[in-house]
């Protein structure tokens, strides 16, 4: 398959997981066999990561749940500069990204999720604040989530058109 | 004593005698039902790319609401000749070959007007776009109509042009890549075409709004193809590959003298293109090719999948080359297009059109617009299966 078709499956896929391989193999004029191998190559090289599934949880009830972004301050060590803390902070379960910033007064830019306010406080005082390298952080709690990887969580556009038009 | 008013009369006949339109009769029916999955929507659907829309509410933040020239703004002239010569490979002059309308609709109704004296006739490829029709009445000529059919792809032979051509032909008229078939034609099959065009010195409307939806190859413009610039009046626009259809904005290109003709229709009853429009039509030329890109790469990729799924339920379907509509044959169900149509709809609830609205040779088949999300396609594609299990 060639990278130009690759990269039209790898957007089919990333629109909507749950398509079947047949469907696209029939978007994209191409066997179901062809398409099936190209996943399984593309899961292998780690190219296709994961199918998540994108919730908006502000819609389930019930369900208690707060994101924050950390600006995280560290002194770099020598030899691994911020790739050894950045992996530390990677292991907690609680936290779902983690990026070394350019520009900005802090270096790591770290997104938690918690059930509620006082577990991420907690989280940030009692195993974030107490690494070695951590000099400073500062919690931004996330108020309301408006668009999400490319989607937009409330706004969905319905289609305007009329029935039939020429 | 009251005076007794008849509308009939106070029409003129031309208006009068004009038959409203098959689509408009289709839509009404399909409107005033709930949870009908349409396939009858002739525009894209996708909302017009975010650059488009933000240059235009910049453009009216900064104050631009004044008319601009008649002929469009001149910037945005320059941006059309850019892009038919780097696409296309056709010349327009900016400044006195190109007018900047009111949709491609108006483009067509000025050109006819321009060119045709009263009963002069129009040659019309057909099934064509409901509009060709009227447009021509109403601008005093009379429409004769050249047939194509699915075992040709659509495609218009010499032998069909020829024999329709009188004393009386000014011009013909075409849509390439096709409303409502979808079928294109190559230059090879332009040329064919090319003597019985020079030897009766037509004049050709070529209504290429489609050009940038084609698959697989680039569109052929038959205004490109040696001497045919001279006789060619070019119409295109931006609701279709740029998804503008609410913003009513195309253009017409043609020698001087014939465009002055447009000109001067155009100024006298339009003044000009919406300048809002105009502003987002510039964007789109500077900046929308990869926005346009990915809506093309879509629509490819769901004509493959309707296409397929319309042989599987067993209805024959040529595999349209350009625009986002799929024209199957239902001739195999016995039943006329209407009556197909009519049954898909209440029984099943798709709404379709049918095929004869395009005209008598759009009998026996369907237009399916598959520029429609997946999901729909996939359920529409469900209830015509299961229609056609009741039929058979
Ligand atoms: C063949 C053809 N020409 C012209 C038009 C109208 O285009 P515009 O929106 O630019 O007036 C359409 C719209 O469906 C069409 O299908």
């Amino acid at each position: 398959m060639d990278s130009k078709k690759q990269r039209e499956l790898l957007h089919l896929l990333e629109e909507d997981s749950r398509m079947s391989a047949e469907q696209i193999g029939k978007m994209l004029a191409e066997p179901t066999e062809v398409i099936e191998r190209a996943i399984a190559t593309l899961e292998a090289e780690k190219v296709i990561v994961k199918y998540p599934a994108l919730i908006n949880w502000e819609r389930v009830e019930d369900h208690p749940y707060v994101n924050a972004m950390i600006d995280v301050k560290v002194t770099p060590k020598r030899d691994v500069g911020f790739d050894e803390v950045a992996e530390r902070i990677c292991r907690f379960p609680e936290v779902k990204a983690v990026y070394l910033m350019s520009g900005a007064s802090y270096d790591l830019s770290v997104v938690l999720e918690g059930k509620t306010m006082r577990e991420v406080a907690t989280f940030v005082s009692q195993k974030l604040a107490t690494l070695d390298s951590v000099v400073s952080t500062a919690t931004h709690f996330i108020l309301k989530r408006y668009k999400h990887d490319g989607i937009e969580l409330e706004d969905r556009d319905e289609d305007r058109r009329m029935v039939v038009t020429p | 004593m009251s005076m007794q008013l008849s509308v009939k009369s106070r029409l003129s006949s031309t208006v009068a005698s004009l038959k409203p339109s098959g689509i408009r009769r289709f839509f009404d029916l399909a409107a005033s039902m709930e949870g009908v999955i349409s396939l009858g929507v002739g525009e894209p659907d996708f909302v017009t790319p975010w650059r488009m829309r933000e240059a235009s509410i910049s453009s009216l933040e900064r104050g631009h609401t004044a008319y601009t020239s008649n002929a469009g703004m001149p910037q945005l002239r320059v941006e059309i000749q850019k892009y038919l010569e780097e696409r296309f490979s056709v010349s327009y002059h900016p400044e006195n070959e190109i007018l900047v309308t009111v949709g491609a609709s108006e483009a067509i109704d000025i050109a006819l007007r321009a060119i045709l004296d009263p009963g002069d006739e129009v040659l019309v490829v057909e099934p064509c776009y409901v509009s060709y029709e009227p447009v021509i009445r109403l601008a005093g000529g009379v429409p004769v109509f050249l047939k194509t059919t699915m075992e040709n792809q659509f495609k218009l032979t010499p032998e069909e042009l020829e024999t329709h051509i009188t004393p009386r032909t000014k011009a013909i008229i075409f849509c390439y890549p096709n409303n409502p078939t979808g079928g294109t034609m190559t230059a090879d099959e332009w040329k064919t075409l090319l003597p019985i065009i020079e030897k009766h010195d037509l004049l050709v409307i070529s209504d290429e709004i489609y050009a940038e939806l084609t698959y697989g190859r680039m569109h052929d413009s038959i205004a490109a193809l040696p001497g045919m610039k001279d006789r060619t009046i070019l119409i295109s626009g931006f609701s279709k590959a740029f998804a503008m259809t609410g913003w009513r904005l195309g253009y017409v290109c043609a020698t001087p003298d014939l465009l002055a003709g447009m000109l001067k229709i155009h100024q006298y009853t339009m003044l000009c293109a919406p300048t809002m429009a105009q502003m987002a039509a510039l964007e789109a030329l500077r900046h929308g090719r990869s926005d346009m890109e990915r809506m093309i790469e879509s629509y490819r990729q769901r004509r493959n999948f309707v296409v397929d799924g319309f042989r599987q339920i067993g209805l024959s379907c040529h595999e349209p080359d350009g625009a986002f509509y799929a024209f199957p044959s239902i001739a195999s169900t016995g039943l006329s297009s209407s009556e197909f149509a009519e049954k898909l709809l209440m029984e099943e609830k798709v709404a379709v059109v049918p095929g004869d609205v395009f005209g008598e040779s759009g009998n026996g088949h369907i237009r399916c617009s598959y520029a429609t999300s997946m999901e729909q396609l996939k359920k529409a594609l469900d209830r015509m299966e299961s229609l056609m299990g009741k039929l058979s």
